[in-house]
């Protein structure tokens, strides 16, 4: 067993830092925050540059190899720095779908394009009915002509707007919740018959919701085998959701340190209020909520190319206590900033903003927990 | 960053299974899965057979007496001898005075007192608290003063665990009450059969005897069983402290007893089904089961920082607070799946030839659950560990 990041990991670990640090600023991070994809294209660029959006690719697709940790030391600093490009949909999910389940031809195809920051891709798996049940697909894709015909909803694809071309789940065959008979399928985002209802989400980010009327797509549409695709879905899903709890530590690790920094100076009743015990008891369970956060999160990066009984159970466990960590951590921010922590103003309330649509992202924890005791 | 046993570590896994296997006597390990409470000898003759092996001191490096093992194999032990039913290793020599004898002790009290903690010959209790200083534990007022080359101690200590079956106690005493009450604190050995020394005992909630109230009436200690230097016993009883955070998460023993309760789930029933299918209960477990993942991962990165020499810090605390309340989780749990049968309780002595009342797996949990609410209140309570990690880690 070994704890230690490698001499590259922390090299990276300090490059994403200085990023989250220096380019995105709280300032900086408001301001984009309100463009109109909500997030910098200059970024994305550097993101190719640097190799981050290759970092967990093989060197063969111009990636750098890196594995789960790689993928934590990145996301726990994009967490830091609410860093709002569509890295995850892209470059974890979406990269993670094409190599795992695309053809040599969309391979060779679409991941160079990902490295080099040419391709933005999202996922477009939930539906109004299915809340976090993967296999719950009521949308279709019919056979004809060679080719495919897609119609139904889509609920919250995060990106449409600005993405390329979306990974779409949809019914080949089977019943609604039935596990076969699911298919995956790389739709331009500009399709005809597809159209986008697009908004701003609770932490400024930009999602759609999306209707498929008759989209026609040709064969090569298809990702992975036909009627097979749900087991290479929750394969990239659990890859995200490893993400996603990195990402919720390092938002949780700002807020404590906010939090208490903001209790050694807030003077009231003559004496800085990190002086009450009552306070100073809150702050130390705040800070056992994110250790714990942080030992799962990890435990589901490494694992995340163990088998997959043994992979979904470590994202699991991982990705409830990210949700009920982060919700403590981020209420308890609040609070201990009183009505500072209420305003627009301070970054706090963005930060619990950002911890919450995380608890979402994928399964809140009251779901992580089930599906973890599913598992036995 | 690598998470996995390595193919020596499961190799060393096999090994300490098996040998475990051979080992450990039957009615030894019927008796520690019965209660928390068992007779002096059978934790003596469980040390000794590990001492033999040459496994005695798990934690204590070769040149003190022991294994000299990586935290990981130190996790692969704890985790075979909790999964085995063996009875725990004492802390009280092992994880308490050792460390500080070791430290701070002179060659010859190591020489003296280390080997016969490792060979299970000396059984040692903690002389700290008393009825007027629990948590403050700094304000003790049983006093030593020097007479020739003694100390002679008066006063009056409680909750010492296991003190009947003692051979030695390591003991604060006050030797100067002019400064501040942290100032005047002296480490002492002291020999439990010194004329002067009256144990008496306490019973707990459980029922059961291993608290007791320690008397000392002109007790006369010689001056070569005091550690370190007179009045600098508070730095050797917070370094004690510390090594004992640790060790109090306790990951195996509750990993054991999780096991055991979703054993006990699958065989109980709610509704007409296993209360395992209970989605409330089932919930319940999931949870304490996600906690303790978290807990284990959080002590073997403690443990990893440790033996790169940063350790064992105040994050230590962190470890006891929730080590202990998730034991405290898993004992009620199982106590809750037994439904009425919560109320028999009854311990059948040996030769006792009737079969228990209700489910042979009802044995010992509600003894367990009772003396397990102790554990966020022993060791320094969890509220105290609190304080110690905001001035300390959090500089508050």
């Amino acid at each position: 067993m070994d704890f230690a990041y490698s001499e590259e990991q922390r090299m990276l670990a300090d490059s994403v830092g200085r990023f989250a640090r220096d380019v995105y600023s709280f300032e900086n991070w408001r301001k984009l925050s309100d463009t109109e994809d909500g997030f910098d294209r200059a970024n994305w660029a550097r993101m190719a540059e640097l190799g981050w959006l290759g970092a967990c690719l093989p060197e063969e697709y111009g990636g750098l190899n890196g594995g789960g940790v790689e993928a934590m030391v990145i996301a726990e600093a994009f967490g830091r720095g609410l860093i709002q490009e569509p890295y995850m949909w892209t470059a974890i999910v979406g990269a993670g779908l094409v190599l795992a389940g695309g053809s040599a031809a969309q391979r060779t195809a679409l991941l160079p394009a990902i490295a080099e920051g040419r391709l933005i891709l999202s996922l477009a798996s939930a539906e109004p009915q299915s809340r976090f049940d993967l296999n719950d697909v009521a949308c279709s894709a019919k056979a004809e002509g060679g080719g495919y015909v897609l119609s139904g909803h889509k609920s919250v694809v995060f990106h449409a707007q600005s993405a390329d071309r979306l990974i779409v789940a949809a019914r080949t065959g089977g019943g609604q919740r039935d596990r076969d008979g699911i298919s995956l399928f790389l739709v331009p985002a500009q399709a005809d018959g597809l159209t986008r209802r697009d908004y701003r989400t609770t932490d400024r980010r930009r999602a759609s919701d999306l209707t498929f009327y008759g989209v026609r797509l040709g064969p090569d549409a298809l990702l992975g085998p036909p009627g097979g695709g749900l087991p290479l879905l929750e394969q990239a899903v659990d890859r995200g959701t490893a993400f996603a709890c990195a990402e919720a530590v390092g938002a949780m690790a700002v807020l404590n340190e906010a939090t208490l920094a903001y209790v050694k100076t807030r003077r009231q009743f003559g004496r800085a209020i990190g002086d009450f015990q009552v306070i100073q008891h809150r702050l130390v369970d705040m800070m056992a909520a994110l250790e714990e956060a942080r030992s799962l999160a990890l435990v589901a990066a490494v694992r995340l190319d163990a088998p997959a009984p043994e992979r979904a159970r470590a994202v699991a466990a991982a990705k409830a206590k990210a949700g009920q960590s982060g919700r403590f951590v981020g209420q308890q921010a609040i609070q201990l900033h009183g009505g500072m922590g209420m305003t627009d103003e301070l970054s706090v309330g963005h930060y619990y903003k950002r911890l919450m649509m995380l608890d979402v992202l994928f399964g809140n924890a009251d779901h992580q927990r089930q599906r973890f005791a599913a598992m036995g | 960053m690598d998470l996995e046993y390595s193919a020596a570590e499961r190799a060393f896994r096999e090994e300490v299974r098996a040998f475990i296997k051979t080992a450990l006597p039957d009615d030894l390990r019927r008796r520690a899965g019965q209660t928390q409470h068992l007779d002096r000898e059978d934790y003596l003759a469980w040390q000794r057979i590990l001492h033999a092996r040459g496994w005695g001191a798990p934690s204590w490096p070769v040149e003190l007496g022991g294994t000299g093992w990586t935290p990981a194999q130190r996790h692969i032990f704890d985790e075979e001898c909790a999964e085995a039913g063996a009875p725990p290793q004492l802390p009280f020599g092992l994880a308490m005075v050792g460390p500080v004898i070791a430290t701070y002790g002179t060659e010859a009290q190591k020489a003296r007192f280390l080997p016969r903690i490792v060979a299970g010959l000396d059984w040692w209790c903690q002389g700290y608290s008393e009825p007027g200083s629990g948590s403050d534990l700094a304000s003790l007022k049983t006093r030593a003063e020097t007479d020739g080359d003694d100390y002679v101690v008066n006063g009056h200590k409680i909750w010492t665990t296991q003190a009947h079956f003692a051979d030695w106690m390591f003991c604060l005493v006050r030797t100067d009450g002019s400064g501040k009450p942290q100032d005047g604190i002296t480490f002492l050995l002291i020999d439990m059969k010194t004329p002067g020394i009256t144990v008496r005992p306490i019973i707990s909630i459980d029922g059961a005897h291993s608290l007791n109230e320690v008397f000392f009436d002109n007790v006369r200690v010689p001056r070569d069983n005091r550690v370190g230097e007179e009045g600098r016993g508070w730095t050797y009883a917070k370094f004690l402290l510390g090594n004992e955070r640790t060790s109090i998460a306790g990951v195996a023993a509750s990993k054991k007893r999780l096991h055991r309760l979703k054993e006990i789930a699958r065989a109980e029933f709610a509704g007409g089904r296993p209360l395992i299918e209970n989605l409330p209960f089932r919930d319940r477990i999931a949870q304490a089961e996600i906690d303790l993942m978290a807990l284990e991962f959080t002590n073997l990165r403690v443990l990893a920082d440790e033996s790169a020499g940063k350790g064992p810090g105040p994050e230590a605390s962190l470890l006891k607070i929730l080590g202990t309340n998730l034991q405290q989780a898993i004992n009620e749990l199982a106590v809750e799946a037994l439904g009425y049968y919560a109320n028999p309780y009854e311990a059948l002595h040996d030769g006792d030839n009737r079969s228990p009342v209700g489910p042979v797996h009802a044995e010992g949990l509600m003894e367990a659950h009772l003396y397990f609410r102790a554990a966020s209140i022993y060791g320094g309570s969890n509220e105290i560990q609190r304080n110690v990690i905001a001035k300390m880690v959090l500089g508050l």
